[in-house]
């Protein structure tokens, strides 16, 4: 049996052979400029090289990943990290995107043309624009607190008293438009009878959403909050433009992090090992959605 | 659905483009010689861009047939260094001369990144010319010199003199002790309230401002910056941890933020303020003490965007006192910036000999009074038309005396910027004073592999 198998596969395993000749030249650029930098990276992770002040760097092993996990500063920046993702992508960006999304199939057109123009807008302005734009808002003397004083409240430096909500703030409002799109295509697929089948049945619009929307559109819920997870565990300009990290260490996520070790304090290899530990992070989020989307299917 | 490989090949990619830098070929054109530096982060000022341009014109007549490609780097000091510690990791990067900050050049010597330059010093007449400090700043542990310097600096207490009058303070103010700048400072407070008291760089967004112009003009006035360097032990080549002079810095620092008598703390922690001290609270009247470098006037000259030159009649000059007032009395702190090749460079030849034009002695003098540098070559300091050529030079020029150079080795640019946390650290009021220096402490120990010693 184990014979018959093997000579049977012979010849389409030569017809797969000959199918993947084509892709070939885009899998070695993809080797070459994707596989290999990153492969370089995760070498460079397990040793001492610097920018500057050193002749040779060498082998440490897991060094780096020894420092990070006894340092405060790494430690804090995780915990930051993923404050400002849970806060800023998992609550934010996906619950505002899909409210959103729910009220525009009942809004009229130029509502819904309007309403998608500014939301899009935010999320097509460069990442460093849209920090200064929000870095205006937010500052001493920015339009937050000129709204604030005038509606007679008591103003204050939001970007250093509560920097991590300024910057999840932003995130929010630079990002929900993606999550909008994704949400106002799943709810599209919904066929129109389910719903119409359920108000007849006298389900209002909450226990529609609970029961028959939430469970349709699960799948782009979980495509949706990977993308978003990943992209926000790597957002660095926004953050860098409008605190640096600041005051202090209170806006440091892993990437600002990274960045401050790797190239301020010239420690690369360190600064690399970060950048794996944050990959790692990304991956366990991913794992979990994927589970969520398995189930289902 | 079944998993893909999707997610995680986009996390990789996020991650991996975070770290891999690409830079475009510089060329090795044989004719044309490649410079490097550091451009004002204020728009406003072309001290630097006009003299080079000038230089480039000079040097492009006396050469005929090479060109000059100015190649200048827009960035804060501490993005600046990175910028281009990334180009010179590579041939096709590496500019053939740059401009080289002397608190980081040993770091970048150690990693092979500059070249030798005595088999072309030993040839210049000029060289001759320049003081023995100076030309030390530029050399390494292994005795070769591999920049050459284009003028130092010295640091003090700037003051306003409408402030003071205001405020009931002497016009020809001269502290002795650092309680009389605090007090100063409180009286300010206290009879012009709308103006900041005093400012004293602080923190990681400041860089090394924080460290020399800030921290360091404390420290050296301590009881413990009577020895020779209170950061390093040259006996025992160790750096220094436990220090009381250290603390007594901290402390000096915290009560500046605790009593309010600094800027507004955000303020102090914006990467940009010392754009701003320079560009309007000065000029504006709406800083009474600002404890800063020789330099500031540079922006303040003919042409320079901030044009302000009655600022000697409005300004006045302290030199920076001693803790207790004990002997010598005064501090300040020297470093500068030097011209240095790339062992990477594609013509180093050519890049010194546009040093050498730079460094004849009248572009020398032109540079010292353009950017208001103290001059490191004896025929200009002599010069009685250098002296003159501007308020302020006589008075920093007689600092010199009780100068303090950092201790310039491979660490230290990773000492300094654990000293910027320290100083955050008691600025925002995270931390207390004991607090900030064992972080100090423990950092120190992690980023100099051990080679601590308790004093």
């Amino acid at each position: 049996m184990v014979v018959k198998e093997s000579g049977n596969t012979r010849a389409p395993r030569l017809r797969t052979l000959t199918r993947a000749l084509p892709v070939t030249p885009a899998l070695v650029i993809l080797v070459l400029f994707l596989a290999g930098p990153i492969a370089y990276c995760a070498y460079i992770a397990f040793t001492d090289l610097q920018l500057t002040g050193q002749a040779e760097s060498s082998f440490t092993g897991f060094d780096n990943f020894r420092t990070a996990f006894e340092d405060d500063a790494f430690l804090n920046a995780v915990w930051l990290t993923l404050v400002f993702t849970f806060l800023s992508s998992i609550v934010g960006q996906n619950t505002l995107g899909l409210a959103l999304a729910a009220l525009m199939q009942r809004a009229s057109k130029p509502v819904r043309t309007l309403t998608g123009g500014i939301v899009v807008t935010a999320w097509v302005l460069p990442e460093v624009v849209a920090g200064f734009l929000l870095y205006a808002f937010f500052r001493r003397e920015g339009t937050l607190n000129a709204i604030l004083d005038w509606l007679h409240l008591p103003s204050q430096n939001w970007l250093f008293t509560l920097p991590i909500l300024a910057v999840s703030f932003a995130n929010v409002w630079r990002g929900t438009a993606f999550s909008m799109l994704v949400y106002s295509a799943a709810l599209n697929e919904i066929p129109k009878e389910i719903t119409e089948a359920a108000e007849v049945d006298g389900a209002g619009g909450w226990r529609r959403m609970w029961h028959i929307t939430l469970p349709m559109i699960r799948r782009s819920i979980g495509t949706n909050l990977m993308l978003n997870t990943l992209q926000t565990l790597s957002v660095f300009g926004l953050i860098w433009v409008m605190t640096r990290g600041g005051p202090g260490n209170r806006s440091q996520t892993l990437p600002l992090f990274m960045y401050e070790q790797a190239f301020q304090k010239s420690m690369i290899g360190y600064g690399t090992a970060v950048a794996l530990l944050l990959l790692v992070v990304g991956s366990l989020f991913s794992l979990v959605y994927m589970r969520l989307l398995r189930t289902e299917v | 659905m079944r998993p893909t490989p999707a997610p995680f090949l986009l996390a990789t990619l996020l991650a991996a483009s975070a770290l891999t830098a690409c830079g475009s070929g510089s060329g090795s054109d044989p004719d044309t010689v490649e410079i490097s530096y550091k451009q004002s982060m204020d728009n406003s000022v072309r001290v630097m861009d006009t003299y080079l341009a000038d230089i480039k014109t000079e040097f492009e007549k006396a050469n005929p047939g090479k060109e000059v490609k100015l190649v200048p780097i827009k960035a804060p000091d501490s993005e600046y260094y990175t910028k281009l510690q990334q180009m010179l990791r590579s041939p096709k990067t590496a500019p053939d001369l740059v401009y080289e900050d002397t608190f980081l050049i040993n770091s970048d010597i150690t990693s092979g990144y500059l070249k030798p330059l005595d088999p072309y010093l030993d040839k210049w007449d000029d060289w001759g010319q320049f003081i023995d400090t100076a030309k030390s700043a530029a050399q390494a542990e292994d005795g070769k010199t591999y920049g050459v310097p284009d003028g130092t600096d010295t640091r003090g207490l700037w003051f306003d003199k409408d402030i003071f009058a205001k405020a009931g303070l002497p016009a020809n103010w001269q502290p002795k002790t650092w309680d009389d700048i605090l007090d100063a400072a409180r009286t300010i407070k206290e009879k012009v309230p709308d103006v900041t008291p005093m400012n004293v760089y602080t923190g990681k967004p400041a860089g090394e401002a924080a460290t020399m112009q800030g921290f360091e003009m404390l420290l050296y006035g301590t009881a413990t910056g009577a020895t020779e360097s209170p950061l390093y032990d040259t006996a025992s080549k160790k750096w220094i941890t436990g220090s009381q002079g250290f603390k007594d810095s901290l402390q000096f620092v915290e009560t500046v933020f605790k009593e309010k008598l600094g800027p507004d703390v955000s303020d102090a922690l914006d990467p940009n303020f010392a754009t701003s001290v320079r560009g309007e609270l000065l000029p504006e009247g709406k800083l009474g003490i600002n404890l800063d470098g020789s330099w500031l006037p540079q922006d303040w000259l003919k042409g320079s965007g901030h044009e302000w030159p009655e600022w000697s009649k409005k300004l006045g000059l302290a030199y920076m006192p001693t803790q207790a007032g004990q002997s010598p009395g005064k501090v300040s702190m020297s470093g500068g910036w030097t011209w240095a090749v790339p062992s990477k460079a594609a013509n180093p030849d050519l890049a010194f000999e546009f040093i050498k034009t730079m460094q004849t002695k009248a572009n020398a003098q032109k540079w010292y009074i353009a950017n208001s540098g103290i001059a490191v070559r004896t025929d200009v300091a002599e010069d009685p038309a250098y002296a003159k050529a501007q308020p302020g030079i006589e008075f920093f020029t007689g600092l010199v005396a009780n100068t303090h150079y950092r201790p310039a080795y491979p660490a230290y640019p990773k000492v300094s910027t654990a000293i910027q946390e320290a100083m955050e650290s008691v600025t925002t009021g995270d931390s207390s004073v004991a607090e900030a220096a064992k972080g100090y402490d423990e950092e120190l120990k992690s980023v100099t592999d051990n080679q601590v010693i308790k004093k």
